[in-house]
């Protein structure tokens, strides 16, 4: 039973048709993995826990740095030097009581990830270097764990949803890691502040949707955002490849792969 | 005037707006269906607007009796799952 508190606490949600209590119990039942405290992750973080889901993971192994603060909301001016993930859950306790942070101050990296991820319900990827984003994805596809990819860089942003069956992988569409330096990160590049608000809360609505089960989520498209050109664009991906190495027919990778990481940290 | 028969009640005259709708809601989402539901909340803002509400739900409005205390009491037919 949701107490008045509760009713009065999520009462924008309970009216709506789609929500109701029983949503609500949803929200408050669920448990989500953000991997990276970071521009995604820090707003993505946020309104998961002010919708009141009832778990909330979320891994780096980074510290509060004054340069994070352009745009990694949930940190503030006080917690440089702290432990983001500690930062992050003090933020999301503070918004609210309800919500249980569990804090994984690590890299995720391929003897961790499985472990990591096997009690979650929904995993975003809010990290900004590839050898990450291809480590989430083939653990996801192998743990068969729905998960929400992003990427942000200047004044561009991308996301996708893989959910298990339904749609292509990140590798169907990507295959592999661009070659080492080949993209910068956005350290070398920049990012506008408000970017990670804006894709980092469009992940904490897919994972929303996913777990009240209404709407359509965005598995099979990939949506860019050009911030200069104010454009979204909802660009259709290719069913569910037969031959991709991880989601394919005859997978060819069967065990994670730590790709070479370049120097990098959480956008 | 004959008494309406009710399943379950429900009182929102101890809080407000949108709080009083919700409590009415969650009430009949954990009822079943043609089941009545007895709504009892205050004059003024609640009674113009949560049978509003309540029915924009779908489900039916049976009555509003007053209860000639600054309260009246709504009998809503559960519709739908």
């Amino acid at each position: 039973m949701l107490s008045n508190e509760q009713l009065e606490r999520y009462s924008r949600h309970i009216i709506l048709k789609e929500v109701g209590a029983k949503g609500q119990k949803k929200l408050l039942n669920a448990k989500v993995l953000i991997i990276g405290a970071g521009g995604l992750g820090a707003p993505a973080a946020m309104y998961l826990a002010a919708a009141g889901v009832g778990t909330i993971g979320i891994a780096d192994a980074d510290e509060v740095d004054l340069s994070n603060l352009q745009r990694q909301i949930i940190h503030s001016t006080q917690d440089v030097g702290k432990a983001k993930v500690q930062s992050a859950k003090e933020t999301m306790e503070a918004i609210n009581p309800d919500v249980k942070v569990i804090t994984y101050r690590t890299f995720v990296d391929s003897e961790s990830i499985m472990d990591l991820i096997k009690d979650y319900d929904f995993i975003i990827d809010g990290t900004d270097n590839f050898p990450a984003k291809f480590l989430i994805n083939d653990a996801c596809v192998m743990a068969k764990k729905p998960f929400s990819h992003a990427g942000i860089i200047r004044f561009k942003g991308q996301l996708m949803t893989y959910v298990p069956g339904e749609g292509p992988c990140y590798r169907c569409v990507f295959k592999n890691p661009p070659p080492k330096d080949a993209v910068p990160t956005c350290k070398q590049a920049g990012v506008i502040g408000a970017m990670g608000g804006v894709i980092g809360s469009l992940q904490a609505m897919e994972a929303v949707k996913y777990i009240l089960g209404v709407g359509d989520l965005l598995t099979g498209y990939l949506l860019t955002y050009d911030a200069l050109k104010m454009e979204f664009r909802k660009i259709k991906l290719p069913e569910h490849t037969e031959d991709c190495a991880v989601c394919g027919d005859h997978p060819t990778i069967t065990e994670l792969i730590d790709y070479e990481q370049t120097e990098c940290e959480e956008i | 005037m004959s008494e309406i028969h009710f399943d379950e009640q429900v009182d929102i005259t101890d809080v407000v707006c949108p709080v009083t709708f919700v409590k009415a809601k969650v009430a009949l989402e954990e009822m079943d269906e043609g089941q009545v539901l007895a709504v009892k909340m205050n004059d003024g803002e609640p009674v113009q607007n949560v049978p509003r509400s309540i029915k924009e739900e779908g489900h039916q409005i049976l009555k509003l009796d007053t209860n000639d205390d600054g309260t009246y009491t709504l009998f809503v037919k559960k519709v739908g799952e």
